[in-house]
């Protein structure tokens, strides 16, 4: 069994996604178990995967038995297997976490949210895991697809968010299908081994470099990087909190790992950093996504908009520490796809904790939140400390890692917008910090919801995962290294320095 | 914004059409996508899956894992479509008066909320916003939808040598259905068909894709390598991969038809299946 | 000249292509209308399809069914006689994505036009900040 392996963390989703429609129908209780199950033996056979790529190298796994340009292919490498490890870790935990907030917000809905949610899982792992370069389109539409309908049910302004996320995602899709489009014309094969062995004769081609910039401006869209993250904001601060916890850690992680994987196995590193030479300017768009993204942040007065701006600001960093172009810039943005899936996942969860006892997510609202959902704060705070950078959380270490990338390629203005962004979440995490804890429970006008009642926890099932979550940040921070010298290290081409 | 529009489409279609230059030209039979990758199709599709039609060839087998999830995001779309639209709740549901029409003399009565159904089977409830009695229209299709549904079949089973396959011969399937809720009426068609046959027969469809899949990985060959199954149909493992091909378009047709039905039913009536177009 | 008309005949499809797209990405960015948006993103996908189709054509090719069927041993098909198989296998796929996006922003629109009884997109702007004003 162990070299279908990387068929797996794909398969069993799927098949599982079907199984949740065709029995739920019947028995809606058995979508969650169901669920549960599946994420649970896609995670193990990640790891697994993990395991035999650390002891034997890469794998490759050939679709419906054919080879490579003529059939579809599967490749897991260090960069794929970490990636996926935590974009499955942080799906099951979010899933486990979301259980009660699920039951409440979607009764009748339990079935098709669990089948779009495991759908939603299976077109990122997909996404991950696929060697071909068309295939990653079906599968980021499948994950697209059940993330604009998970979105979209939310009430209020959920709706519109929902359409305008349509909208610029599929540009933004359909501009990658374009870019891939592009090279199609110019090797005539869609395989990304095959296509990194023929583009080479074909780098002088302006059309190969106009593919180049169709493919990365569709997948900024898909990332919101900062001038085109218009659709974000709205559609995860309106999402149902269920959804929000489980979609906003995922997705942008996502799609920078393509942006990745693109420049660095489709193109060779060469062609973007030397022939193209772009990388500078695409720092510095990095620079305006980190100073913008926090900027507005600190222009919000709810807290899930003010999260959702952060991870404007996230993707920011990540883009910019790749496209520093050097081995300490890459390390930071992979290290740094983990962490903040951990950090991005944690302080969802502890929002979504949070407004199951207040239905209002004004700042004005958080007043003496630190007396009455100690935990939930605590765990907050743990996520709010590892986006500022504070040492032991594995956000310093990652932040560490791209500052000084920065420092070594002589990019100043990305440093100082590192810190700049940092300084803003501090004066962001603090302002709430304050208002939970200093300002009295009840007080202020028309927050009669905030009963006077000392202890008031989220649920357990919601506040387990929380914990564990937040205990993960600092361990994530104390093994950074470790995580760097076994995987993130081989992830990176060897001709980076 | 209109202006602004206007100048970065010029100036994006402007880079567009410079960098066509640099294009193969339009036929050109040397050009890298007509003499990489697809001559082996071409010249190898009916050697190594006895199917003459190359394109089902390519979709259902050399890149059958693309098809397969092109049918789970058509499942996705309907399976969206129900989580958005449906309306659960029966207050929400209930509309303000009901009309029945008596069949043989076409009065129509019109029943305030709270008032009592008629019981007898001379009365159809209809809808409020389309009433006409239109017989030649409900005749016709009557007529013609068992030739649309045995060409749907057709489709399906002769796509290995003819243009067709499971989408096409879906989409005529499930245009059947939705011809009979138009010229009939929604309660009528969900009768015949109804939410559970179809969310069942939706996600039924995609399984018999991927559990075809699954079965060649259980039989010790790769996901979806067809000729794994030789045992089980019996035949050679080339003539298992034309057969494994007819069992996952079988699969996608089933898909395809449930997910049109269903998408149509919860769009036509805004999620409420009561009344629609 | 010679070498222009032959620039044009040989590229004319592209900008067949590109004409279309922009078209849609037109419709996205200026129309109000969010059904016409809808369209125009529609729009644009099909341009998409047309021009990955446009890639397949080969001259003096048939379409890519190999006529004899079964039985045929002794001569192969030549490639040449065929149009590359592999960009209508592709486009099938995209035309049912596109055609799945399409029925999901319908729907989307349907709820927006429930809760707002509008499609327009001022008008929807208007409702959203005379209900934040009731809010407060």
């Amino acid at each position: 069994m162990s070299q279908h392996l990387p068929a797996l963390p794909v398969i069993v989703p799927l098949l599982s996604a079907l199984l949740i429609t065709m029995l739920g129908w019947f028995k809606p209780r058995l979508s969650f178990p169901i669920a549960l199950a599946a994420l649970t033996v896609a995670l193990l056979s990640a790891v697994g995967l993990m395991g035999r790529v650390l002891s034997s190298g890469a794998a490759a796994y050939g679709m419906g038995g054919w080879n490579p340009p003529w059939g579809i292919a599967y490749h897991v490498d260090h960069l794929n297997a970490l990636v996926l490890i935590a974009v499955l870790a942080a799906a099951l935990v979010g899933l486990i976490a979301t259980r009660k907030c699920v039951k409440e917000e979607f009764a009748e809905r339990i079935v098709p949210f669990y089948t779009l949610f495991v759908l939603f899982v299976t077109g990122l792992a997909g996404i991950l895991l696929t060697g071909d370069a068309f295939n990653l389109y079906v599968l980021l539409e499948v994950a697209s697809l059940t993330g604009y309908a998970l979105i979209g049910i939310g009430e209020k302004r959920a709706p519109l968010a929902g359409l305008n996320y349509i909208l610029m995602g599929t540009i933004g899709a359909s501009f990658y299908l374009l870019g891939i489009g592009y090279l199609y014309l110019m090797t005539g094969t869609l395989n990304m081994a095959d296509l990194a062995q023929r583009l080479p004769a074909v780098y002088d081609s302006h059309v190969v470099a106009l593919a180049f910039f169709i493919c990365l401006t569709g997948l900024f869209v898909k990332m919101a990087f900062f001038p085109l993250h218009g659709w974000l904001p709205n559609a995860y601060s309106h999402a149902p909190s269920a959804a929000s916890i489980l979609i906003a850690p995922l997705t942008t992680k996502v799609m920078i790992y393509v942006m990745i994987r693109l420049t660095l196995t489709v193109f060779t590193p060469d062609y973007a950093f030397d022939i193209l030479d772009i990388g500078n300017a695409i720092v510095w768009l990095a620079v305006i996504a980190i100073v913008m993204g926090s900027a507005l942040a600190l222009a919000q007065n709810r807290l899930k908009h003010i999260l959702s701006y952060i991870v404007v600001a996230e993707v920011g960093y990540m883009v910019g520490g790749f496209w520093l172009g050097n081995r300490a810039g890459m390390t930071g943005s992979i290290l740094h796809i983990v962490n903040d899936a951990a950090m991005t996942l944690c302080v969802f969860l502890a929002a979504g904790a949070l407004l199951t006892r207040i239905r209002e997510d004004r700042l004005a609202g958080l007043q003496g939140m630190f007396r009455k959902m100690p935990l939930s704060m605590a765990a907050l705070a743990a996520g709010g400390l590892s986006i500022i950078g504070v040492p032991p959380t594995c956000g310093f270490f990652s932040k560490w890692y791209l500052i000084s990338g920065g420092i070594e390629a002589g990019h100043y203005g990305f440093v100082a917008a590192l810190l700049f962004s940092s300084l803003v979440n501090v004066v962001l995490f603090f302002r709430i910090f304050e208002i939970a804890y200093f300002e009295p429970l009840g007080q202020g006008h028309g927050h009669h919801r905030n009963d006077p009642s000392p202890m008031a926890e989220a649920p357990t099932s919601m506040l387990a995962p929380l914990v564990v979550v937040a205990v993960l940040l600092v361990v994530l921070g104390l093994y950074s290294g470790n995580l760097v010298s076994a995987i993130i290290q081989y992830a990176i081409p060897a001709q980076i320095i | 914004m209109k202006i602004v529009a206007l100048a970065s489409v010029l100036l994006c279609g402007g880079i567009l059409i410079f960098g066509t230059a640099g294009f193969p030209d339009f036929g050109d039979p040397l050009s890298p996508p007509a003499s990489h990758v697809s001559p082996h199709y071409i010249e190898e599709a009916v050697a190594e899956t006895s199917v003459p039609n190359i394109v089902t060839a390519v979709l259902a087998d050399y890149r059958g894992f693309d098809t397969l999830f092109e049918t789970a995001v058509v499942f996705s779309a309907a399976m969206a479509c129900f989580f958005l639209l449906r309306v659960f709740r029966e207050d929400e549901r209930s509309p303000s008066e009901k009309l029945y029409r008596h069949l043989p003399t076409g009065i129509i009565l019109r029943i305030d909320p709270g008032g009592k159904a008629p019981q007898s089977n001379e009365f159809e409830p209809i809808d409020p916003t389309w009433v006409p009695h239109d017989m030649i229209v409900k005749t016709t299709t009557r007529l013609i939808i068992p030739f649309i549904q045995l060409f749907g079949l057709y489709v399906i089973a002769h796509g290995h040598h003819s243009p067709g396959g499971g989408f096409q011969g879906g989409v005529i399937l499930g245009s059947s259905l939705i011809l009979y809720a138009l010229s009939q009426n929604l309660r009528m068609a969900i009768g015949r068909m109804g939410e559970t046959v179809s969310a069942v027969f939706c996600a039924a469809g995609v399984f018999i894709y991927a559990g075809a899949g699954a079965l060649c990985l259980l039989m010790g060959a790769n996901f979806l390598d067809y000729a794994a199954l030789s045992p089980l149909f019996g035949v050679d493992a080339i003539q298992a991969r034309s057969l494994g091909i007819l069992v996952v378009e079988i699969g996608v047709g089933l898909a395809v038809m449930s997910a049109m039905v269903w998408i149509y039913y919860n769009l036509a009536s805004v999620g409420r299946h009561q009344e629609g177009l | 000249m010679n070498e222009w008309i032959a620039f044009l005949a040989g590229k004319f499809n592209y900008w067949g292509f590109i004409v279309l797209m922009m078209i849609g990405i037109y419709a996205i960015i200026a129309k109000k209308n969010l059904i016409k948006k809808i369209i125009g993103m529609n729009i644009f996908q099909t341009a998409i399809i047309l021009f990955y189709v446009s890639t397949a054509a080969k001259r003096d090719a048939g379409i890519p069914i190999i006529t004899h069927g079964h039985g045929m041993s002794g001569h192969s098909a030549r490639a040449v006689d065929y149009i590359n198989p592999l960009p209508h296998v592709l486009m099938l796929t995209a035309i049912v994505v596109s055609v799945a996006t399409l029925g999901v922003a319908l729907t989307l629109a349907v709820k927006v036009y429930r809760q707002y009884g509008s499609l327009e997109e001022d008008e929807i702007a208007d409702s959203i900040r005379a209900r934040a004003g009731g809010d407060q």
